[in-house]
């Protein structure tokens, strides 16, 4: 009997191979979609953690310059003699072949605790360090490093990606920086009774381990993103599924019927249509973690360049996967199947043995559920104000996105079926009346492919919103921020006394850029004194202010805070700030600061000077009518290397190369979403081809002919997909302005101006009603072929 | 691999140990470094600074001391020098490595610190005239190795004392040639056991002033242990008429014992007790750091009419640093009463 009752349950997709393909892809692209982007998001960790443990990071406190990057060594021995328990740690980059290597050097005998892996075990990496001149090195750069330097060159994959690491001596000789060292890494522990750390170096600073700055805390933002995303597909994808299994199911139903009649239990049943999911689903599922490991490979370069340009985090370029991940992904295609068909199974446990079957009691089904769909739909989308209104943070902002989405998506039937019955109202004649009527007819079989365009079209109109506006701001921000036509950066005050005269003399402005990193309102903050004049008076847009800011700032009576530091701390213009325990100032203004993780305070250049008279200006903007001649005298007067001038255009052409890259793969996620839903529409209109011929028959036989019926068909879809076009726009802008206000904001502390682009939604819908047209093609095709004697064949049942 | 075990590294000089190489890597080969030889002369106060072509050197200060209640206390500063390679060179590129090991016992409790610094970048080092020792922020130092001044500091505890020399250096085995196997292997020895200390401890109850006795081991070499041994119970013991013994034995792995040590007059003079001359044998363990370590010995040395109990004031004595030993102070009873301290290594 089970053998019996399996080889029924297999017959029908033998005989239905279009439901079982789609049933196999949509479930192989949500599982894609979703490893894909867990296989990112471990790839990226695992570098961050990698960085972590070679430098510290994560564990331990560290003293840090005050001023510049620079620690003398003497300080680190001063430390130590008075008590203080650190290892020294110097870090620079070099250039080896095409790559750039970042090379920390460290002492192991004080490197606290656990501070990095070394190497594999059974070597000597002791000896090696201490006197063998061996750099350890990530494999990828390895081999150019090799090439590079006299020392001998170990490849350690535990070391993070573009990282070598080598003792502090070999570093100071590499590096060419005897005697220097970038920072200390503090012990957990520490001796009784040394003294405080003014009192022995003033010039550092204690930075905790765990900070708001740290790389972990600020790339979560950018892989929560990266999650919605995989989720958004992941949700696109089991729509698919569930309309696949649904349909089957109550294909079956007579099957099934019959099944229960001969004796089979309905217990044995159940369990024997699990296994068959199961299946499918383990099928699909190791499809879909193939294809997601693909997506992962070929979208981590950039994912890497995002994260390197947005945070300075590096993410190795070569594709490692934790057998876990390979497991992960079966499992979330099974999970996602088993959420597909519990409504299914569900309905199958309370059949009546004696139920008639066929796809016009599905629809008819279908249009009851739509009134608890609609009043659902309304709830959630009632959910998604409430729940910002509750709370803050990025969870909550995503939670009431969901909310938001789901609740349009849900709702979306209910909005065609009104938006077609008016149709019908309207519609003269009796044709018009029969296509009116017919569309509605079939709105249950295709909503749910419908649901998935809507979603699909949404994520695109909010997304690129949001990317343009993004783009739009910051491209001011640039031409408000960078306005002097070159920067210089000095290697100490001789040569930037030199540059100071040199550009008096040629009649250019000279910028300082003075800048100290401090704790303030309990968060590391840059402090940056400015030269007020009218390179920052004239360019400077406050999101905020009070009174006459420059004038205020200028005389010290005043300072400017960033957005990042105004919301974090919720410091804003009217606000005191206490910059030095006799220094509590009020706040004047407050500045976008797009691109820039952390908070930031601008003083006057007098009132700087007078707080933090140790700090000397190393890098200088520099205004000039003639950029390119006082360029030339800085190389060959003031004898600075030309690396050391970036003139203003390349940097704002690496600043936008930056935000462009990091784009790209949240525009490639999109693509993507849409390409699944325009298969959701094919594939429903393909499984409904079948199951209209006897509704399409009656047509033919009052005369309509195949072509017209094949016409109409592809005139369905496409007013189908122009109406869910319709209501995607005002979603997409929600979204769009949800991801602004309210996402932006949490994410990385600003919040950004809309702009609308309705050339580009324009194209959008164009692109996305040629997709919902070219998938009806094929179904129409097929119904303008259907051979008369298949038509007539409806009416030979029914005789 | 990860850093956290290199430290264990500096002291076993790589290869990684294996059986057969002695306690801490000591019995390995000595290649290119000087070997001590018989017959030494020494010039003071050089001598008392580093000798960077031997391989391993030590300025070993051990004290017993006394609470204003009578509670005796133990306390000890170690700096050792330990090297790559033969020889010194200015900056990161010393072959020298330097660590130190400080610690109080107290009846109920054994605080231990431990330093760790590269030659060469003044970080650590000993300077002879005018005498210094020191490594980060702990230092014995002073006019000479007469007058010292001595500090240290660990997260629960801290010290600073005086010493004054009130006898004579003390040279062991024949003229401070110190030897160590029946192979021939030997150190440079000797000792300034004439120290009366004062000073106070910083503990977690508080602050003692204590005083009493200190002794000073200087020793370098370059292969102190033959392969077969496997680690030692060392002596330093003072009596209460003044005399002082200093008495070691060396396990080896067949079992067998290698025993040395010297006798010490009130005024100095020396006699030397060679392998048959004095026994060591454990009375009682204790399972300190899941280890049966003897804390209680019988000491015999038949030629001078002594035989006592040797019994650790804290049995739990134990360094818990890279390179895990036990040290701690000792009270001395039966033919003969005293103090002192009592070193055991190699106990797996």
């Amino acid at each position: 009997m089970t053998a019996a009752a399996l080889s029924a349950l297999w017959s029908y997709w033998r005989r239905n191979p279009i439901q079982l393909f789609t049933l196999v892809a949509g479930l192989a692209l949500a599982t894609a979609l979703w490893s894909g982007v867990q296989a990112l998001n471990a790839q990226a960790r695992a570098s961050y953690d990698a960085a972590a443990a070679v430098l510290g990071e994560g564990r331990f406190d560290q003293l840090v310059p005050r001023v510049g990057e620079t620690i003398p060594q003497e300080t680190w021995l001063a430390l130590r003699r008075a008590g203080w328990q650190a290892g020294p740690v110097l870090e620079g980059s070099l250039r080896a072949g095409q790559s750039r290597v970042r090379l920390v050097g460290i002492d192991p005998l004080t490197a606290p605790g656990s501070a990095g892996p070394v190497t594999q075990a059974g070597e000597a990496p002791l000896q090696a360090f201490l006197s063998d001149d061996v750099i350890f090195a990530h494999p990828e750069i390895a081999e150019a490093l090799a090439a590079t330097l006299p020392q001998t060159v170990v490849e350690d994959p535990g070391l993070a990606p573009g990282t070598a690491l080598t003792d502090i001596g070999v570093a100071q000789r590499v590096l060419d920086r005897p005697g220097e060292l970038s920072r200390l890494i503090l012990e957990e522990t520490q001796p009784r009774g040394r003294p405080p750390l003014d009192r022995v170096a003033p010039g550092l600073v204690e930075r905790p381990s765990q900070q708001t700055s740290d790389i972990g805390q600020l790339t979560d933002s950018f892989h929560l993103n990266l999650t919605a995303f995989g989720l958004l597909s992941f949700a696109v994808g089991i729509f698919i599924v569930h309309g696949a299994i649904g349909l089957a199911f109550e294909q079956r139903r007579a099957m099934l019927r019959t099944l229960r009649t001969l004796g089979l239990p309905l217990r044995r049943l159940m369990v024997l249509m699990g296994l068959e999911l199961a299946a499918i689903a383990l099928v699909a599922g190791t499809i879909g973690v193939a294809l997601g490991y693909v997506l992962a490979a070929s979208l981590l370069p950039d994912v890497a360049a995002t994260l390197e340009g947005l945070y300075g985090a590096q993410v190795s370029g070569a594709l490692r996967l934790h057998p876990a991940w390979w497991l992960s992904g079966l499992g979330i295609a099974l999970l996602g199947t088993a959420l597909a068909a519990s409504g299914a199974f569900w309905r199958i446990a309370r059949m009546p043995v004696l139920a008639s079957g066929g796809a016009r009691a599905w629809a008819v089904a279908a249009g009851r559920r739509r009134g608890v769909q609609a009043a659902a739909a309304l709830l959630l989308m009632l959910a998604a104000p409430a729940l910002l209104a509750v709370g803050e943070g990025l969870i909550l902002g995503f939670a009431s996105l969901a909310c938001l989405l789901i609740g349009a998506a849900l709702l979306l039937p209910s909005l065609l079926d009104l938006a077609l019955a008016a149709g019908e109202r309207l519609a003269r004649g009796v044709r018009p009346a029969w296509f009116w009527a017919d569309t509605r007819q079939q709105l249950p079989g295709l909503s749910l492919a419908l649901m998935a365009l809507l979603l699909a079209m949404a994520a695109n109109v909010g997304v690129s919103t949001m990317v343009s506006s993004f783009r739009l701001t910051f491209e001011g921000f640039l031409d408000q921020r960078l306005t002097a036509e070159l920067y210089a950066s000095t290697d100490g005050s001789a040569q930037a006394a030199a540059l100071q005269d040199l550009a008096a003399a040629r009649g250019a402005k000279v910028l300082p850029i003075l800048s100290i990193e401090s704790r303030l309102a309990d968060r590391q903050v840059e402090i940056r004194g400015l030269r007020v004049g009218p390179s920052y008076t004239e360019t400077w847009a406050f999101l905020a202010r009070d009174g006459d800011v420059w004038d205020r700032v200028a005389a010290g009576e005043a300072v400017i805070v960033n957005e990042q530091l105004a919301r974090r701390a919720d410091l804003w213009p009217g606000d005191r700030l206490t910059l030095a325990p006799d220094h509590r100032l009020p706040i004047a203004g407050v500045v976008g600061d797009y691109g820039n993780p952390n908070g930031q305070v601008v003083t006057g250049e007098d009132l700087f000077r007078d707080l933090f008279p140790e700090v000397r200006a190393t890098r200088f903007g520099l205004r000039s009518d003639d950029p390119e001649q006082l360029r030339q005298a800085l190389v060959g007067d003031a004898g600075l290397d030309p690396g050391q001038i970036v003139d203003q255009s390349s940097l704002k052409s690496f600043s936008m190369g930056v935000f462009e890259r990091t784009f790209t793969v949240t525009a490639a996620l999109n693509v993507l979403t849409l390409a699944v839903a325009g298969f959701a529409i094919l594939m429903s209109l393909l499984t409904l081809a079948g199951m209209r011929v006897p509704q399409l028959a009656p047509a033919w036989a009052l005369g309509l002919t195949r072509g017209e019926l094949g016409r109409l068909e592809l005139m369905r879809a496409g007013v189908l997909a122009a109406l869910t076009l319709v209501a995607a726009l005002p979603l997409g802008l929600a979204l769009a302005w949800m991801l602004l206000a309210v996402i932006n904001v949490e994410a990385f502390g600003w919040r950004l101006p809309m702009f609308l682009f309705p050339d580009d939604y324009a194209r959008l819908g164009a692109l996305a009603l040629a997709a919902a047209v070219a998938a009806a093609v094929w179904p129409a095709l097929r119904l303008a072929r259907t051979p008369p004697s298949a038509l007539l064949k409806v009416f030979a049942n029914e005789a | 691999m990860r850093l956290e075990i290199l430290p264990l590294l500096v002291l076993l000089a790589v290869p990684l140990p294996a059986a057969g190489q002695g306690f801490a890597g000591m019995g390995t080969e000595a290649q290119g470094f000087a070997m001590p030889k018989p017959d030494p002369s020494f010039t003071f106060p050089a001598d008392h600074g580093a000798h960077p072509d031997y391989r391993i050197e030590w300025w070993y200060l051990t004290a017993n001391l006394e609470g204003p209640d009578g509670t005796p206390y133990g306390l000890q500063w170690t700096l050792f020098r330990s090297a790559l390679a033969p020889g010194e060179a200015e900056g990161w590129e010393s072959p020298q490595i330097w660590f130190a090991h400080a610690a109080v016992t107290t009846p109920k409790a054994h605080y231990s610190a431990e330093r760790f610094a590269r030659g060469g970048i003044g970080q650590a080092g000993v300077i002879a005239d005018p005498f210094a020792a020191w490594i980060d922020d702990w230092r014995m130092a002073g006019e000479s190795l007469d007058n010292l001044a001595l500090r240290a500091s660990g997260e629960s505890f801290a010290y600073t004392m005086e010493l004054r020399a009130e006898g004579p250096l003390v040279f062991h085995g024949e003229g401070g040639y110190s030897v160590k196997s029946a192979q021939g292997q030997a150190s440079y020895y000797y000792s300034q056991p004439f120290y009366r200390i004062a000073g106070a401890l910083t503990l977690p109850e508080g602050e003692v002033e204590v005083s009493g006795s200190a002794w000073l081991d200087r020793e370098w070499s370059s292969q102190p242990l033959a392969e077969n041994q496997t680690g030692w119970d060392w002596f330093s013991l003072t009596f209460d008429g003044g005399a002082k013994l200093m008495a070691f034995q060396l396990r080896q792995t067949d079992g067998g014992t290698f025993e040395s040590g010297t006798w010490i007059a009130p005024d100095g003079a020396t006699r030397a007790l060679g392998d048959d001359a004095l026994a060591a044998t454990p009375l009682a363990t204790t399972e300190v750091a899941g280890r049966a370590v003897p804390t209680r010995w019988r000491l015999e040395v038949p030629d001078r009419h002594l035989d006592v109990t040797v019994e650790a004031i804290n049995p739990a004595a134990w360094m818990d640093t890279s390179v895990p030993y036990w040290e701690g102070p000792v009270r001395v009873r039966g033919s003969h009463e005293g103090r002192g301290y009592l070193e055991m290594t190699g106990y797996e």
